[in-house]
């Protein structure tokens, strides 16, 4: 792995989704306040507003970790204990950061914050080397589908910028990650504290040569995250206006889930297997010739047929999965535990269904990837591998070809809480 | 300090942003049997109800627009309120603060800071009951206050309507819980991963209609603790408070009495952008009702205000 800084603008996309894992001390908080400072993110009363915060907490500098930990109980305690969504801009990119706490008591919080990533900052202590933490943000990085990695070797000015302490680390860590399903990895050796190599390029490390983190940032490529081979459009929602001017109207409106949909092209619609031609694809701007993954449009088609929210469109000669027994990774986030034989509805792309959990596998160790074939119990912040069985087919992909397709949410029949999240193999 | 500028950055964002809040209205629609679009003449709630136009065009917008009339409003705004709604072809409710006062649900604030900007919570919460709703849309972004920031884009409401920070429900990919039991409801925001510029930069791109004080203009104002509040009936002036004419546009529109002017000469859109890009404070700098304290904006939230 090299320090390879994809620069291509064109095709490039605006929006970089971001997720950061870190716990009280490793200096990610710093580091996310370090990048909106000197980026120019930060605004005068929100600095006043952290000035006093660290005055009135007898601190001697400014806190930046007090931008990021928002609510009052966080505030109180120190920690982060939920998902934080941050924003910044520079003139080349957008940037959305989910900040999320780093114990293992949070996984849960870790996994819903890289769900929509497309990129991972892992905070490793430059004093420390790889741990623990280190190992297991990854493990969750890479079970998420999250593509690209950027490891910040971070407190550099604590080992005088040394380069032996960073090219040890990175050997630590490659060896490591050969194991998973990682490929785009860079590191950077940075002070948060400091600031080097955090906005602007380090002087004192004259030996690193590759660019500093928000180079890095506004320059990865990401426009082949999104599955651009497989047409899938889950039906969200049918538009009728029965209106006079539109009397015959009857529109598909969804957001793509992958590939690419032209007009004209032969489609196969799920579960009733019927086949119709794409008329147009509207939008309220117009009428557009194809629709790209991410897309939120509106298709007609040649056919009057009988199509509702949950049906799916696909390509006759490229159909997902379909079946009733289903194998996923689940993490699970609720304080009840997971139990063999237990009712759920199961939330796939825009459609609810009732399922029973059959069997668990296998557990998970999120630190050394091993299985525990002897502790079956998933409880809250558990990951293992189980097998469902919904009460209709699924259609569905490997979530590793489609997050959109292959990503489900369990939900408790009783409360209604949110309390798995599955990954489907 | 923000050097972003609004020149020269590829507007792509703004599409994949615009895909995001759509797919969230759609969700709306399909998962919800009672819904409105919480609407109050501010850029955010007109930019959410440009998105519903477009979501289910060419059919008329599947949920009303609700006003909480507070009666302390920029005439401008309900002006533009009533142009706005037919242009949409949408549907306008509109329940008012001064009903929940004169029926003793609320006291009226006193002295000179009086707002009625908390009172509206009763009046939602209200109109929530009444018609029964079980969701309502909202304009608000998480880069606007730092309690904002955790937000879901589907926030789970009990039956007293209250936000509980810590047993919110995990938001993964695009699957939106929306399940609830009876009196529960939901606030929903399309805006989530927003920001200000987006915003104008939205609206400069599809050329929305804002109203007019969003632009500058001359008005008689009072500098009350460095914030300029205009003249109105709504208003009363401290001893020795005197009103004087500047060239001021609002930043962001809610009751006369609490949001503050800024001293600007933009006077369209590309000057406006140019201002929020260059601006040193947030937007909610410039309103009263955060500062009353550290937590005020994480404690009304609790207590079910928007």
């Amino acid at each position: 792995m090299k320090d390879k800084i994809t620069h291509e603008l064109h095709g490039n996309r605006g929006l970089l989704r971001l997720f950061t894992a870190g716990s009280v001390d490793d200096g990610k908080s710093t580091l996310i306040g370090r990048l909106l400072y000197d980026s120019k993110s930060i605004f005068d009363d929100q600095f006043e507003a952290l000035q006093r915060s660290s005055e009135s907490r007898g601190e001697e500098r400014v806190n930046l970790a007090l931008l990021t930990d928002g609510l009052r109980a966080e505030r109180e305690q120190g920690i982060t204990i939920d998902v934080a969504y941050r924003y910044f801009a520079t003139p080349k990119r957008k940037f959305i950061i989910a900040d999320t706490p780093g114990h293992i008591q949070y996984t849960r919080n870790m996994i819903t914050g890289s769900s929509t990533a497309n990129l991972a900052i892992i905070i490793v202590d430059a004093r420390k080397g790889i741990g623990e933490q280190t190992c297991r943000h990854t493990l969750i990085t890479s079970l998420m589908g999250v593509r690209h990695i950027i490891v910040c070797v971070n407190k550099m000015d604590l080992v005088d910028y040394k380069e032996e302490v960073f090219e040890k680390i990175r050997e630590d860590y490659e060896s490591f990650a050969a194991k998973l399903e990682v490929t785009d990895v860079q590191f950077i050796p940075i002070s948060a504290l400091t600031g080097d190599n955090v906005v602007d390029k380090s002087i004192k490390m004259p030996w690193y040569k590759g660019s500093a983190l928000l180079y890095a940032l506004e320059n990865i490529h990401i426009s082949s995250d999104e599955n651009q081979i497989d047409c899938r459009f889950p039906v969200q929602y049918v538009i009728r206006p029965q209106s006079d001017k539109y009397h015959d109207y009857r529109g598909y409106a969804g957001k793509v889930a992958g590939g690419i949909f032209r007009k004209g092209d032969t489609i196969v619609i799920l579960p009733s297997g019927l086949q119709s031609k794409i008329r147009a694809i509207n939008t309220y701007n117009g009428e557009i010739e194809e629709a790209l993954p991410g897309m939120s449009v509106t298709i007609l088609l040649d056919d009057d047929l009988d199509i509702s929210r949950g049906d799916m469109f696909a390509r006759p000669h490229n159909q997902p999965r379909i079946a009733q027994d289903i194998e996923m990774m689940l993490c699970w986030m609720n304080e009840k535990k997971l139990t063999v034989g237990g009712r759920y509805i199961l939330k796939h792309t825009t459609q609810d269904l009732q399922c029973i959990l059959k069997d668990i596998l296998y557990k998970l160790d999120i630190t050394t990837l091993h299985r525990i074939d002897d502790d079956k119990e998933l409880k809250m912040n558990d990951i293992g591998r189980v097998t469902i069985r919904t009460t209709k087919p699924l259609f569905f992909d490997a979530y590793r070809k489609n997050r959109h397709t292959g990503g489900i949410i369990l939900i408790d029949e009783s409360t209604n809480e949110t309390i798995g999240a599955g990954m489907i193999l | 300090m923000k050097k972003t500028s609004g020149m020269g950055v590829s507007n792509s964002h703004l599409r994949e942003l615009e895909s995001e809040s759509i797919y969230v209205l759609r969700e709306v629609a399909a998962q919800f049997e009672r819904s409105a679009l919480l609407f109050s003449g501010g850029k955010d709630s007109i930019v959410v109800s440009y998105l519903a136009r477009k979501a289910f065009f060419p059919a008329k917008i599947p949920f009303p627009l609700m006003h909480i009339d507070t009666g302390h409003n920029f005439p401008e705004t309900i002006e533009y309120r009533d142009n706005w709604v037919k242009t949409l072809d949408a549907r306008l409710l509109v329940r008012y603060v001064q009903h929940s006062i004169d029926q003793g649900r609320v006291k009226e604030e006193k002295g000179y800071n009086a707002s009625r900007n908390l009172l509206q919570t009763i009046t939602l919460l209200d109109a929530i009951e009444e018609l029964k709703l079980d969701a309502a849309i909202g304009g608000a972004r998480r880069d606007e206050e730092k309690a904002r920031a955790k937000e879901r884009f589907f926030s789970h409401r009990d039956e007293f309507g209250q936000w509980n920070p810590k047993n919110q429900r995990p938001e993964l990919w695009d699957l939106f819980n929306g399940r609830k039991n009876q009196g529960e409801h939901f606030r929903i925001f399309p805006l989530s991963n927003w920001t200000e510029l987006d915003v104008w930069q939205y609206i400069k791109e599809e050329n929305i209609p804002i109203p007019s004080i969003y632009y500058s203009h001359l008005r008689q104002c009072v500098d009350r603790n460095g914030t300029l509040l205009a003249k109105s009936d709504y208003l009363t002036a401290k001893e020795g408070e005197e009103y004087k004419e500047y060239r001021v546009r609002f930043r962001t529109i809610g009751d006369m009495t609490c949001t503050g002017a800024i001293l600007s000469a933009a006077s369209n859109i590309d000057e406006v952008i140019e201002e929020v890009a260059a601006s040193r404070l947030t937007e909610r700098g410039t309103r009263a009702d955060d500062r009353r304290s550290e937590a005020a904006m994480e404690d009304r939230k609790k207590a079910g205000y928007f």
